[in-house]
């Protein structure tokens, strides 16, 4: 699991002994099912040593399209590829599809 | 306790490897393409039909992931191209380091092009950069032309998106007009080739432009 081998890195850089939370922000639509996701951190996080105790704290971050032709903002979820405005196809994800480590909580022994 | 903030994307370490893979491959002098599909869409298919047409003009050898089986690999062996099956158990899709330990199982000497035959899906195999230096897709007529749609990421990462099965439009309500506004809305930039392995309509093209890749990417 890559956000494993980035916080075994980051715990060697800042000789880090333990890390007790990683927060993650995750997107609506980034179509990460985050039950699961924290169950199959669980597995994980025993095989690394820094990370035995660590707790993963998830924060979503909202879906919003933007559409080109009448500049204006929706909510992906509720309205889908096409603009509740104007009802034009020519719209893009302008946040929501978001998988990033914002930040983690650590001791360096 | 103290908070660090890290703001990195959760493939960093991926996408740093993947970069790291496509330096190993440029000191060997091997072009590697992605191929990704659905399951069934004629990836193995087309890709024989390559190897044999081209087979006096480039050496090409295949890394065939799949969940478990090794069929595939043995019908690119039997053409007498260099191949190699990999199981990733469960996993489906391949990233860069799984990409790095098949391709170090293989003999890669003399090889110009090798293309890893992705998992079948076209879901995550388009959000883990495998390390190759080209993106190719296959959407196969009888999947439908609302694919883009549905999967917009692995058509927005992909250089070339073979449409396959062009022999079979007659069966399907497939409209070819509707599937490239699609997908040029996606990205305006892919190149489209309409083939069918079986007939060897438009595999000319496809394979022409597979040369010309392979030119621009040794001239570096």
């Amino acid at each position: 699991m890559h956000v494993a081998k980035t916080l075994d890195e980051v715990a060697e850089e800042n000789h880090l002994t333990k890390i007790g939370s990683v927060t993650l922000q995750i997107g609506e639509v980034s179509g990460i099912l985050t039950d699961y996701f924290i169950d199959c951190w669980d597995y994980f996080k025993v095989k690394h040593p820094v990370l035995k105790e660590c707790v993963m704290k998830l924060e979503m971050i909202n879906a919003v399209t933007f559409c080109e032709d009448c500049k204006q903002e929706y909510e992906t979820v509720k309205y889908g590829r096409i603009c509740p405005h104007c009802g034009s196809e020519h719209t893009y994800l302008v946040q929501g599809n978001e998988c990033t480590i914002k930040e983690i909580e650590a001791s360096d022994g | 306790m103290k908070v660090i903030e890290l703001h990195k994307s959760v493939t960093e370490s991926n996408d740093r490897d993947a970069d790291k893979l496509r330096e190993e491959l440029r000191e060997k002098g091997v072009f590697l393409i992605n191929l990704m599909s659905s399951a069934g869409s004629g990836k193995t298919t087309m890709l024989s039909r390559t190897i044999t047409d081209l087979k006096d003009r480039v050496n090409i050898a295949v890394l065939e992931a799949d969940i478990d089986a090794s069929v595939d690999a043995e019908r690119i062996a039997a053409l007498g191209a260099t191949s190699i099956q990999v199981h990733t158990d469960g996993m489906c899709h391949m990233d860069a380091g799984m990409t790095r330990e098949g391709l170090n199982n293989m003999d890669l000497d003399g090889t110009d092009i090798a293309f890893l035959e992705n998992i079948g899906n076209l879901i995550c195999p388009a959000e883990y950069d495998t390390g190759a230096s080209c993106n190719v897709m296959i959407l196969s007529v009888p999947e439908g032309d609302d694919k883009p749609l549905k999967y917009p990421l692995m058509f927005k990462s992909s250089d070339a998106l073979l449409l396959s099965k062009i022999d079979a439009l007659p069966y399907f309500d497939f409209s070819m007009e509707k599937l490239e506004e699609r997908v040029r809305y996606l990205n305006p930039d892919i190149k489209i080739f309409p083939i069918s392995a079986k007939t060897g309509e438009g595999m000319k093209e496809w394979e022409d432009w597979l040369l010309e890749e392979l030119a621009t990417w040794k001239r570096g």
